[in-house]
């Protein structure tokens, strides 16, 4: 019987036994979304006992009493008021050409913060809400906005305040290529940069809670369901672009540019795994 | 304590010999020279961090001593803007040996 | 144009509890801008509170207070829709004032 076998045979056997093997070392690489976000919201709710899944999007606030209390106050009276209401306008002005933002969005912009970002099977690539408006602006014939000043925190930030409440439902097609952005966004998140040799992780994974300086970390489940956020230390609102370009200088990394496809690869990585927490942006952050 | 005693004046003599070896650099062979080597150097440094660049980990404090080294040559100090450069590329190397280790090692980080 | 100024003032028992909010640069006069330059010192000098023909709150203010300034405080007295005036003036002689009714 041995001997029957022929060289062909005997290469498809050493097929066999190779296609044998790889199956379980691609099966820990293959992503499996569904089962990072629950892990990832898992591991927050082991390490903070006492803090309701929902009160995760309030970030640092959420985390002890004392910094509860002072959020509390901070809400009655945001200080993020004056930009939502420069959001609102801005949202309102029509563009030269007479069409405006309403025009660019499903359900006119209102209430559809949760939905972003996106992957866009047309194009292979993630959409953030940032970079769809500026798309609306540059179809319309306006520049683009910059993506780390003030107009664009104050357009995010009313889009976002027509969403509270409504939880993340950032979705991955069937479509290798959207699987291939997540998985990218994970890595980004993981990955060390910088002279500091940090990783995203390292502050909002491994120490939120933790003082940096006097600062205090927020954790990273829902950091962006807050977006976006008046800063003091910053002394007014910041997009996520603005907090990723300044989480990577702070490490002292070279950022990339604003809506680089990490960037947005990680927003989209960062989204899902926040999936099902409400949106409360515009926030307020210490 | 015998040991600190015993090592400090060792540390000092090879610390004393850098800047005695770079001035005897220029001493020998004019200042053309310590040009010539910072020339390399800083060649060297940039074409590293290109390298980072393609990698995309850049570090601020690359570009800060590649700077440095510019602004010492432009004076004409290049024993200054050798030791920049040398700074930059080591810099720079560190930076690509990040981002090459971090191919696999993110997945250490991971919440499974 | 928006008022610059945000107030709230609850009446509650013998005291009105008044928050603001104004938005204002604040500027020290010893900030550089992106091409290196001094931005001028542009800060409120006075901010006050007037109730019923009388001042209920005045601050004399400098450099020191940050952008955006927000301020709380309680004062004796004051009804549910009464008026409270709030003004401020800088020192380039910019003003702007706003009258609210007591909530």
């Amino acid at each position: 019987m041995v001997l029957v076998l022929t060289p062909l045979r005997l290469a498809l056997a050493a097929l066999g036994a190779l296609a044998l093997s790889v199956p379980p070392a691609g099966a820990a690489d293959t992503p499996d979304p569904a089962a990072d976000a629950k892990a990832f919201r898992n591991y927050f709710v082991r390490k903070f006992p006492n803090v309701k899944l929902e009160e995760f999007v309030n970030g640092p606030y959420a985390l002890n009493q004392d910094m509860h209390r002072q959020w509390e106050e901070k809400e009655q009276f945001p200080p993020y008021e004056f930009s939502l209401e420069m959001g609102k306008e801005m949202f309102a002005m029509p563009f030269g050409n007479g069409k405006g933002y309403a025009d660019c969005f499903p359900n006119q912009g209102i209430g559809i913060r949760q939905n972003y970002p996106y992957f866009d099977n047309k194009e292979g690539k993630v959409v953030t809400l940032e970079l769809a408006l500026n798309r609306c602006r540059e179809a319309n014939g306006e520049p683009a906005l910059s993506y780390v000043e003030d107009e664009m925190a104050a357009l995010t930030a009313y889009m976002a305040f027509t969403s509270r409440g409504k939880p993340f439902d950032i979705r991955i097609p069937d479509d290798p290529r959207a699987l291939e952005a997540y998985q990218n966004g994970k890595r980004y998140f993981y990955a060390r940069r910088g002279q500091l040799n940090f990783s995203c992780a390292t502050c909002h994974v491994q120490n939120p809670g933790e003082r940096m300086r006097a600062e205090v970390l927020a954790p990273a489940l829902g950091i962006l369901n807050a977006m976006p956020i008046y800063r003091s230390e910053w002394g007014g609102m910041g997009t996520i672009s603005r907090r990723f370009t300044t989480c990577n200088s702070q490490i002292r990394g070279v950022p990339l540019d604003p809506q680089d496809e990490e960037y947005r690869d990680l927003e989209y990585y960062l989204s899902y795994v926040s999936n099902g927490l409400p949106i409360s942006g515009p926030g307020a952050r210490p | 304590m015998t040991m600190t005693k015993t090592r400090a004046p060792m540390r000092m003599s090879i610390f004393s010999l850098i800047p005695l070896l770079l001035i005897a650099g220029p001493a020998s062979a004019p200042a053309a020279g310590a040009e010539a080597d910072f020339r390399a150097a800083y060649a060297a440094a940039e074409a590293a961090e290109q390298e980072a660049g393609h990698l995309r980990n850049q570090w601020t404090v690359t570009a800060s001593a590649l700077a440095d080294a510019k602004k010492a040559a432009d004076k004409g100090d290049f024993d200054q803007a050798l030791a920049s450069a040398k700074e930059a590329e080591a810099l720079a190397k560190a930076s690509i040996f990040q981002a090459t280790s971090e191919k696999e090692a993110w997945k250490a980080l991971e919440i499974r | 144009m928006a008022s610059s100024i945000r107030v709230r003032a609850i009446a509650g028992g013998e005291t009105t509890e008044v928050q603001t909010l104004i938005q204002h640069p604040m500027d020290s006069g010893f900030v550089k801008d992106a091409k290196g330059e001094f931005i001028p010192a542009h800060f409120i000098q006075e901010l006050s509170f007037e109730y019923d023909g009388r001042k209920v709150f005045v601050a004399d203010w400098g450099t020191a207070v940050s952008k955006d300034p927000y301020v709380k405080f309680s004062f004796k007295g004051g009804n549910k829709g009464d008026d409270l005036k709030v003004s401020w003036i800088d020192n380039k002689g910019e003003t702007d004032t706003t009258i609210v009714k007591i909530q």
